[in-house]
C-alpha cells in the first residue's frame, strides 16, 4: 500500500506492507534511526512520535495509519541549527545517560509543554509516565523539563 | 577534594557538561539496531513454550516455502561443526541450539534466517516442533531431593541437580561464637529473580568477509575483548582465529550487567554469517530478552546472628540455595562461585563469620549475572541490613545506635574482615550521622509513635552498606583465566589535542566525558581537547570491560598511569627547551615552570609540539603511553540510606515519603554524573524492593515475562531522591576513587524493607521478602486486623 506522509516538514512516500509497524517505516524505510524500539507492549515509550502534534507510541500504530498525516522525530526538534528547550534541558540538567528512552522523552515533553506550558512536578511526572528511564532515575529529567518549560515561557523557542 | 584545574581544563571535581549528549539528544547515537549494511539478513528464533521437553521432531518445510525465508538452522546443524554447545563463563556448559531436549521455556529451539525482519518472523511462526514433555523441576530445593529428575542428562556422571558446594570462614569459630551467643536472631531471606531490562534489548550484526577471511561482530557487549577471545577460543577449530575477529560495541542502550554473557543469538548470527558470507542481524524483542536472557538473584538465604545483651555483634552465619537454572553462566571471577557474596559482613566488626552456598541447576534460563552490582553484592547487603535491623528490633535497641555501636570505626582500617576481605577505607558512622540529620531521624521517630497511636503506619528504614567494586588484583580476579586488569592507551598530537582509549564500554556512565577529565587533571589538556574511544577491539587496548563498578577504579586508574608516563617523558623534554635539569621544574596541570622563574615555563602543548618537532637527541620522537592496570586491592565504597514510608491501610499501598541517600565513593571525578549514577541506582533498588519479580509456576511457566506484567517504575512511583556526600579517598587508588555506579542498587532495597518491617514490627511481623508488593502487605494487614 501506499503511505505517503510528512517527516519533519519534508513529504515522504513508500510502498509497504499494511502490516508495516510506523515505528519500521521511520526507522528502516526512511532510515531516522533516533526513534528507538524498547518493548513489544507499548509501555517503554522509547518509540515516541508525534503524529499531527500529538506523541504517538509508534510500535502500537501501522504505518499505513499515518497516511496523510504529519509525523515529527526527534530529528525534528532542532531547527535551524538551533536545539529545542527540552533538548537543551536534558544536556543542562543531565537528564539522560544511556541516551536510548531520550529521543522518546524529548518528544512527549515537548508535546507536554505545549499543552502545559507551566507544570508543576507531580503534573510533569505523570506526563512522562508513559516514558521508561532505566539510567536517570527521573529526577534530572523531570529539572530538564522544568529547564525547558522556563525557557519556553521566556520565549526561548 | 579541592580542585587543582580550571574549568576550562575541567579536570577531577568539575561537573563538565557530557560529551556524549550532543548526539543522543539528537537521536545521533549509533545503537546496533541502527546499522543497516548492503544485503543484511535477519536472523528470528523460534523458542520452546516448555520448561523441560524432549525434541522428537523440527519441520522446517512449511517456513521454508515462504518466499524470502533462506534457511532454518537447527542445533543439528550446528552439530556438525561441534558449535550446538558452548562454555560458560563459569566453565560449564550452556547450548547454542539443543539436539536431543529443551531446558526452560523460551528456550532457543531453531533459528530462520530470511532476507527481511518480518519474513523471518513468519519464518518462525512457520517451524513446527514436536515435543515430548518431560518432569519439570523450578524449586531449587525439590531440586536437590533425593529421586528428584536430573536435569543435565548431558553430563555423562551426573546423579543429581547439584553444582557445586562452596563456604568460606571459620567454621568452628563461628558455631562457638553462636553456642554462647547471647542473643541469636534467624531469618529465611529469599531474593528473587529479576531483569536488568534495560531500555535496549540485546542483539548484533555479524559480517563475515568471505575473503579476508575477517568477523566482524557490532554486539550489545559491555565487555567487547573478552567476547573477542571467548569466540576465538569457542571457533578456533572452524577457522576463527583472534586476528581474524573484530567486535565493535557501538552505543549501548543501558547494560547493568545483562550485556555481559554471550547469548546463544549472538553466535548463531555469527555461524550464520559465516557460512553465507552475508551480515546477519539478530535483534530481540523484549519478550525474549526478559524470558531467555540472564538472570540476576534467585538466593535461597538462611541468615543468622549473634550477639551480646549490649548489643555487640559476634558472629554471622549463613547458607544459601543459588538456583542457577540449567546452566550455571553466573558472569563471576573464576575464582568465586558466589561472587564476592562473603563481602556479607558489610559495615559491621564481626570476629567470626561463615558463608556456604550450593548451587542448584533447575529448568529455568541460566541466572546468576548481576543487576547493576557487583557480583552477589546486593544480596550480602540485603542481608547483613536485614538481619541488623532484626537483631537491633530483637534487643529493643533503635536500629541507628545499633548501628553505631557496631561499625568498623575509621581507625581500624585498613580493615581485615572475617571473611578475608581488606577493606581500604571508610568512615561508617560520618555517612549515617550525615543521614540522620538530613532527614530529620529524632522527628520522624517521635511522628512515628504519634501515628502509631492514631493507628497509621508509618516505617523508617536504615541501610549503611559497604560495597565492594573494582574487581580485581590479579592475585584472586580472573574470568575464563584473564586477569582482571585494564587498561588505556593516550597518543597526544603534536598541536596538543589527544586521543585516549580504553578497554571498557560505557553504557551510559559518560566515559568519553570522565576518562577526559582524568587525563585533563593529570595533563592540564582541557576535556574539549581529548577525544575517548572504547568498544572496537581493532583499535583500543586490551581490557575486560565495563561492570561490576570496575571502569573508575581499575581504567580510570589505567588512564591516570597512562598520563603519568607521558608527563615523565614530558618532564623530560621541558627539561630539554627550557635547558634546565628535571629536578629544576614544578609542575601545574598544564604546565612546567623553573623553580624561582615562574615566567619561564612551557605548557603541555609546546611540550606535545616539541615531541614531534624538537625532542632531545637520544629520545624517541612522539608523546604516547599505554597502562594495564593492576589494582593492588579492591575498593570500598560505602554509604547509608534512610527511607521513610507510609503504608497504605487500605490497600497495603507502600508509599516512600521521604529517601536520603548519603555516599561515599572517595574523590569525585564528576559530581553532576556521580549523582546520576545515584538517582538511577536508587530508582533499580527500588524497583526490585517494590514492584519487579520473574517467578515461574510449577510447570515452568514464566510469569513475568513482558512489561505488561514485569513493573518498572515509572516517575510516578519514584519518589524525588535527596542525596548527600561524604568523602574519603581510596588509599591506594592513584586518584583515591572508589567507583560508584551500583551502590545505590545495592544499599536502596534494604532500606525501604527495613522501613516497611519497621512500620509492621509492633503487629508482629518480622521480615518480607522483596518484592514488597500491596497484596504481601495487605494479606498481613488482614492477618493482624488492621484491615478487612
Amino acid at each position: 500500500m501506499l503511505v505517503q506522509v510528512t517527516v519533519n516538514g519534508e513529504k515522504h512516500e513508500a510502498d509497504v506492507e499494511p502490516r508495516l509497524l510506523l515505528v519500521h517505516l521511520i526507522r528502516e524505510v526512511f532510515r531516522l534511526t533516533g526513534t528507538h524500539i524498547g518493548c513489544d507492549t507499548t509501555h517503554c515509550g522509547a518509540c515516541t512520535i508525534l503524529l499531527d502534534g500529538r506523541p504517538v507510541k509508534s510500535c502500537t500504530i501501522f504505518a499505513v495509519q499515518a497516511h496523510g498525516r504529519e509525523i515529527m522525530t526527534v530529528e525534528g526538534l532542532e531547527q535551524d541549527g538551533k536545539l529545542h528547550p527540552v533538548q537543551e534541558g536534558f544536556s543542562e540538567e543531565h537528564g539522560l545517560q544511556c541516551g536510548y528512552c531520550t529521543p522518546g522523552m524529548l518528544m512527549t515533553s515537548s508535546a507536554f509543554l505545549r499543552k502545559n506550558p507551566d507544570p508543576t512536578e507531580e503534573e510533569i511526572r505523570w506526563a512522562i509516565s508513559g516514558n521508561l528511564c532505566r539510567c536517570t532515575g527521573y529526577v534530572n529529567i523531570v529539572k530538564a523539563i522544568q529547564f525547558a518549560a522556563a525557557k519556553l515561557r521566556q520565549g526561548g523557542a | 577534594m579541592a580542585l587543582r584545574t580550571s574549568p576550562e581544563i575541567g579536570g577531577m571535581g568539575h561537573s563538565v557538561k557530557r560529551k556524549e549528549d550532543a548526539r543522543f539528544i539528537r537521536g545521533k547515537g549509533t545503537y546496533v539496531d541502527d546499522l543497516q549494511l548492503p544485503g543484511m539478513l535477519y536472523l528470528d528464533i523460534v523458542r520452546s513454550p516448555f520448561a523441560h521437553a524432549k525434541i522428537k521432531k523440527i519441520d522446517a518445510s512449511r517456513a521454508l516455502q515462504i518466499p524470502g525465508v533462506l534457511a532454518v538452522i537447527t542445533g543439528q546443524d550446528l552439530a556438525k561443526y561441534n558449535l550446538h554447545w558452548m562454555p560458560t563463563l563459569m566453565s560449564d556448559t550452556q547450548m547454542v541450539l539443543p539436539v536431543e531436549k529443551v531446558m526452560y521455556q523460551a528456550q532457543e529451539v531453531a533459528a530462520v534466517l530470511a532476507t527481511e525482519r518480518y519474513i523471518a518472523a513468519d519464518g518462525v511462526e512457520a517451524v513446527e516442533v514436536e515435543y515430548e514433555p518431560l518432569p519439570v523441576v523450578v524449586d531449587p530445593k525439590k531440586a536437590l531431593e533425593p529421586g528428584a529428575p536430573v536435569l543435565r542428562t548431558d553430563k555423562k556422571d551426573k546423579k543429581d541437580n547439584h553444582i557445586w558446594h562452596w563456604e568460606w570462614g571459620d567454621k568452628a569459630a563461628t558455631d562457638r561464637a553462636f553456642r554462647e551467643g547471647e542473643v541469636t536472631v534467624k531469618e529465611e531471606i529469599y531474593l528473587p529473580r529479576i531483569h536488568v531490562a534495560s531500555i535496549e534489548t540485546c542483539g548484533c550484526i555479524a559480517q563475515f568477509d568471505k575473503v579476508s577471511g575477517k568477523l566482524t561482530v557490532w554486539m550489545t557487549t559491555q565487555a567487547p575483548h573478552a567476547i573477542r577471545t571467548v569466540f576465538a577460543l569457542v571457533a578456533g577449530h572452524v577457522g576463527l582465529a583472534e586476528h581474524k575477529i573484530r567486535i565493535v560495541s557501538p552505543d549501548i542502550g543501558g547494560g547493568f550487567g545483562g550485556k555481559v554473557p554471550v547469548y546463544p543469538g549472538y553466535v548463531i548470527a555469527v555461524a550464520a554469517s559465516v557460512l553465507t558470507g552475508k551480515p546477519v542481524k539478530w535483534i530481540e524483542d523484549r519478550m525474549e530478552n526478559l524470558q531467555a536472557d540472564s538472570f540476576a538473584r534467585d538466593y535461597h538465604i538462611t541468615a543468622e546472628l549473634a550477639a551480646k545483651r549490649d548489643g555487640t555483634l559476634t558472629a554471622l552465619r549463613i547458607k544459601t540455595i543459588a538456583d542457577h537454572g540449567y546452566a550455571d553462566a553466573a558472569a563471576n571471577p573464576s575464582k568465586f562461585p558466589a561472587g564476592l557474596f562473603h563481602i556479607c559482613t558489610g559495615s559491621y566488626d564481626f570476629k567470626a563469620a561463615h558463608v556456604e552456598v550450593d548451587g542448584v541447576y533447575t529448568n529455568k534460563p541460566p541466572g546468576g549475572i548481576a543487576y547493576r552490582c557487583s557480583f552477589r553484592v546486593t544480596e550480602a547487603v540485603h542481608t547483613i541490613e536485614r538481619m541488623a535491623d532484626l537483631m537491633a528490633h530483637q534487643l529493643g535497641m533503635d536500629p541507628a545506635e545499633f548501628r553505631f555501636k557496631n561499625f568498623i570505626k575509621p581507625e581500624q582500617f585498613p580493615y581485615k574482615s572475617a571473611l578475608g576481605w581488606e577493606y581500604d577505607s571508610g568512615n561508617y558512622a560520618g555517612a549515617l550521622r550525615k543521614a540522620m540529620e538530613k532527614i530529620g531521624y529524632a522527628e520522624l521517630r517521635r511522628e512515628q509513635v504519634e501515628k502509631r497511636q492514631r493507628g497509621e503506619l508509618m516505617g523508617i528504614g536504615i541501610s549503611s552498606f559497604t560495597e565492594i567494586v573494582g574487581a580485581g588484583p590479579s592475585k584472586h580476579f580472573d574470568i575464563l583465566g584473564i586477569k582482571m586488569f585494564d587498561s588505556c592507551e593516550i597518543r597526544i598530537h603534536p598541536t596538543g589535542k589527544a586521543i585516549a582509549r580504553f578497554g571498557t564500554k560505557s553504557q551510559g556512565q559518560g566515559h568519553e566525558t570522565t576518562y577526559a577529565q582524568i587525563i585533563a587533571e593529570e595533563l592540564g589538556i582541557p576535556v574539549a581537547d581529548i577525544q575517548v574511544e572504547e568498544g572496537d577491539t581493532d583499535t583500543a587496548p586490551y581490557g575486560l570491560g565495563t561492570y561490576a563498578s570496575r571502569s573508575t577504579p581499575v581504567a580510570g586508574a589505567a588512564g591516570a598511569m597512562a598520563a603519568r608516563k607521558i608527563l615523565d617523558k614530558a618532564r623530560k623534554i621541558a627539561a630539554h627547551l627550557l635547558e634546565v635539569a628535571e629536578d629544576d621544574l614544578t609542575w601545574e596541570p598544564g604546565k612546567f615552570s623553573v623553580k624561582g622563574a615562574p615566567n619561564r615555563s612551557k605548557t603541555i602543548q609546546d611540550i606535545a609540539f616539541a615531541a614531534y618537532t624538537n625532542h632531545p637527541q637520544g629520545m624517541e620522537a612522539g608523546l604516547e603511553a599505554v597502562s594495564y592496570y593492576d589494582p593492588p586491592n579492591l575498593t570500598y565504597p560505602f554509604g547509608s540510606y534512610i527511607c521513610v514510608v507510609d503504608i497504605d491501610t487500605g490497600t497495603g499501598e507502600v508509599k516512600v515519603r521521604r529517601f536520603v541517600a548519603v555516599d561515599d565513593c572517595g574523590n569525585i571525578i564528576n559530581p553532576m554524573i556521580v549523582e546520576g549514577q545515584i538517582h538511577g541506582g536508587l530508582t533499580m533498588g527500588l524497583a526490585p524492593a517494590l514492584y519487579e519479580e520473574i517467578s515461574y509456576d510449577e510447570q515452568g511457566n514464566i510469569r513475568g515475562g513482558s512489561f505488561m506484567d514485569y513493573l518498572l517504575p515509572t516517575a510516578v512511583e519514584t519518589p524525588k531522591w535527596e542525596t548527600d556526600k561524604t568523602c574519603t579517598p581510596s588509599p591506594h587508588h592513584p586518584l583515591g576513587a572508589k567507583g560508584v555506579g551500583e551502590s545505590a542498587t545495592v544499599g536502596a532495597p534494604a532500606a525501604i524493607a527495613n522501613a516497611v518491617v519497621d512500620a509492621l514490627w509492633h503487629l508482629g511481623v518480622r521480615h518480607i521478602d522483596i518484592p514488597i508488593t500491596p497484596a504481601k502487605v495487605w494479606k498481613l494487614l488482614r492477618e493482624h486486623g488492621i484491615t478487612d
